[in-house]
């Protein structure tokens, strides 16, 4: 659900760490009700700049608005506007699910009421409900992600920023957690998610960007960067014998033909001359086509393009 | 209501203050800090010396127990949730840094002024009377602001590692307990003692303790009430101001 509206706007902001320039002039936008993935090699700057949108560190330089509020000049009004998962938070291991969960709400001002209604609601959802006067000491790390991201929702906030939210953990609480943030962001909720999981990304994101160095390389929807990577199309024919690779190789259109798996890999130069020619030679050859793939680069081939040489 | 609002922000600091009373304050630690070393030094204290009058010793454990008590905790707060990875939440929380610093405050004060609830009552079962209770009260409320705050100011240093900073707050707070005047009274000490103990907001605690259990004091008492208020301010302001600076080093 893409409204078109602005609810994150980032204007060339920089910070530095002493000498290091962890993120340099970086500029973007975050549309309501759009799920945002925020991509990029260890290092390149992700966790400094989702700490900078949230108010936990100021940049040195540029401006950042939150569903309109500067967040260095009015911090409370745009935190109030939003649910964070940081990377490395926990909650406090000597409460029980349920008071860290009180205390989150406390925190943002939610009436007890409402806050006790939520808390049952969202711990439901999360597959806690069972285990909230547990202490937090005793919670797997699946376990505490999902309160981590119950507490970050007690408010009901309209943007919720997750730092790599599904690290490290077990499937289940993957899915817990994916579903999850599928469902909020179709009632209306802004995700930006920062990730290392290529598939979780194209399969949530309806945009991401990708940092590289401290600098947006790329920002796009995930089907155009895939179309962005700059190299030979490949075509994937299997015919119903064995062809002869010269003369596939010497056809207009074609790089390079190499037998992979019984299926021929051919780069072409240019895909319509080359399929056009490859059929008219199969037919001529009396050879019958059994398959024919072109297949698209994928998300990680984007990010390892446009991320080459970094570490 | 507005969240940046002074009275929500007020609240938001009676949440913090529950929390680090729920998570740190009900513990061990409290305990022997605030009640155990200042009882054991009053112990010693008043065996090695015989000629002290009970209520200048009684005085002298009524100081070290809210100087303990106060500054046993708040030091190592920053550092503890900056360990256990709970300070990077905090802090993309709507609540400012001073709203949070007057929180660890508030936690601490609660806690100085309870547990010094104890020496008072040691000294109404030994039988001393109380000569100016309010006054007294006014003195531990004021005091426990007071050392409460130092004990947040002691924790600026922007490290998550808690005995780095228990060691920076031992070194301050034992050498501010033999200057001013609970072991020596100030107008027995020389020259240059009496000059140090001016400096010291304990040392107007302890004459205000002193003055209540009827025994002679060394300042005005109007002095001793304006310094430690003054003390009050001048440390909740600096914790305010350099947490605020630091905060973020430590995430």
């Amino acid at each position: 659900m893409i409204t078109g509206q602005i609810a994150i706007d980032v204007r060339e902001v920089t910070k530095r760490f002493d000498d290091i320039v962890a993120v340099d002039q970086i500029s973007l936008d975050v549309r309501r009700g759009e799920i945002f993935g925020f991509l990029g090699p260890n290092g390149a700057g992700k966790t400094t700049t989702v700490r900078m949108l949230t108010g936990i560190i100021r940049p040195d330089e540029g401006s950042v608005h939150v569903m309109g509020h500067d967040i260095v000049k009015n911090p409370v009004p745009a935190k109030q506007q939003m649910g964070v998962v940081p990377e490395t938070a926990n909650a406090y291991l000597d409460l029980s699910g349920r008071q860290n969960m009180l205390l989150a709400a406390d925190l943002y001002g939610v009436p007890r009421a409402r806050a006790e209604e939520r808390i049952r609601e969202t711990l439901a959802e999360l597959g806690l409900l069972g285990r909230q006067d547990h202490r937090v000491q005793g919670y797997s790390k699946g376990m505490q992600q999902r309160l981590i991201l119950g507490m970050a929702l007690l408010h009901e906030p309209p943007i919720l920023f997750l730092d790599e939210p599904t690290s490290g953990l077990d499937v289940q609480s993957t899915h817990l957690i994916i579903a999850m943030l599928q469902r909020l962001n179709e009632a209306g909720t802004t995700i930006f998610l920062t990730t290392h999981n290529m598939d979780e990304a194209n399969r949530l994101c309806h945009r991401v960007g990708i940092i590289r160095c401290g600098r947006i390389a790329a920002v796009d929807t995930p089907e155009q960067l895939k179309q962005t990577v700059e190299r030979i199309a490949v075509v994937l024919v299997r015919f119903d014998r064995r062809v002869d690779i010269r003369a596939l190789s010497a056809l207009p259109g074609v790089a390079d033909v190499a037998e992979v798996n019984g299926r021929c890999r051919i780069a072409v130069e240019d895909i319509d001359t080359a399929i056009q020619s490859i059929v008219s030679h199969a037919r001529a050859q009396g050879t019958r086509i059994l398959s024919l793939d072109t297949p698209t680069p994928s998300l990680d081939e984007v990010f390892l393009s446009i991320t080459a040489g970094d570490d | 209501m507005h969240p940046s609002g002074i009275v929500e922000q007020v609240r938001r600091s009676i949440v913090i203050a529950k929390k680090d009373i729920m998570i740190y304050y009900i513990k061990g630690p409290v305990i022997i800090f605030g009640l155990l070393i200042p009882l054991f030094l009053f112990m010693a204290f008043s065996v090695g010396s015989r000629f002290a009058s009970l209520p200048f010793l009684i005085s002298g454990l009524l100081a070290m127990t809210l100087f303990f008590t106060a500054t046993a905790v708040s030091p190592v707060i920053f550092p503890w949730e900056a360990q256990a990875r709970t300070l990077e939440r905090l802090a993309a929380a709507p609540i400012t840094v001073p709203a949070l610093i007057f929180g660890d405050i508030l936690a601490s004060f609660v806690f100085g002024v309870g547990i010094t609830l104890a020496p008072v009552g040691i000294a109404l079962a030994l039988g001393l009377t109380i000569s100016h209770p309010a006054l007294l009260l006014l003195g531990i409320l004021i005091g426990a602001i007071c050392f409460s705050s130092l004990g947040t100011l002691l924790s600026v240093p922007p490290t998550s590692s808690p005995p780095n900073i228990m060691m920076l707050s031992s070194l301050i707070k034992f050498p501010l307990i033999f200057i001013s005047g609970i072991f020596v009274p100030i107008e027995s000490l020389p020259a240059w003692g009496r000059l140090v103990a001016v400096f010291s907001p304990l040392t107007y605690f302890t004459d205000i303790a002193r003055y209540s259990l009827g025994e002679v004091h060394a300042f005005p008492l109007v002095v001793d009430i304006i310094a430690l208020a003054f003390f009050a301010l001048l440390f909740t302001a600096a914790a305010m101001m350099l947490h605020a600076r630091t905060l973020p080093k430590r995430i």
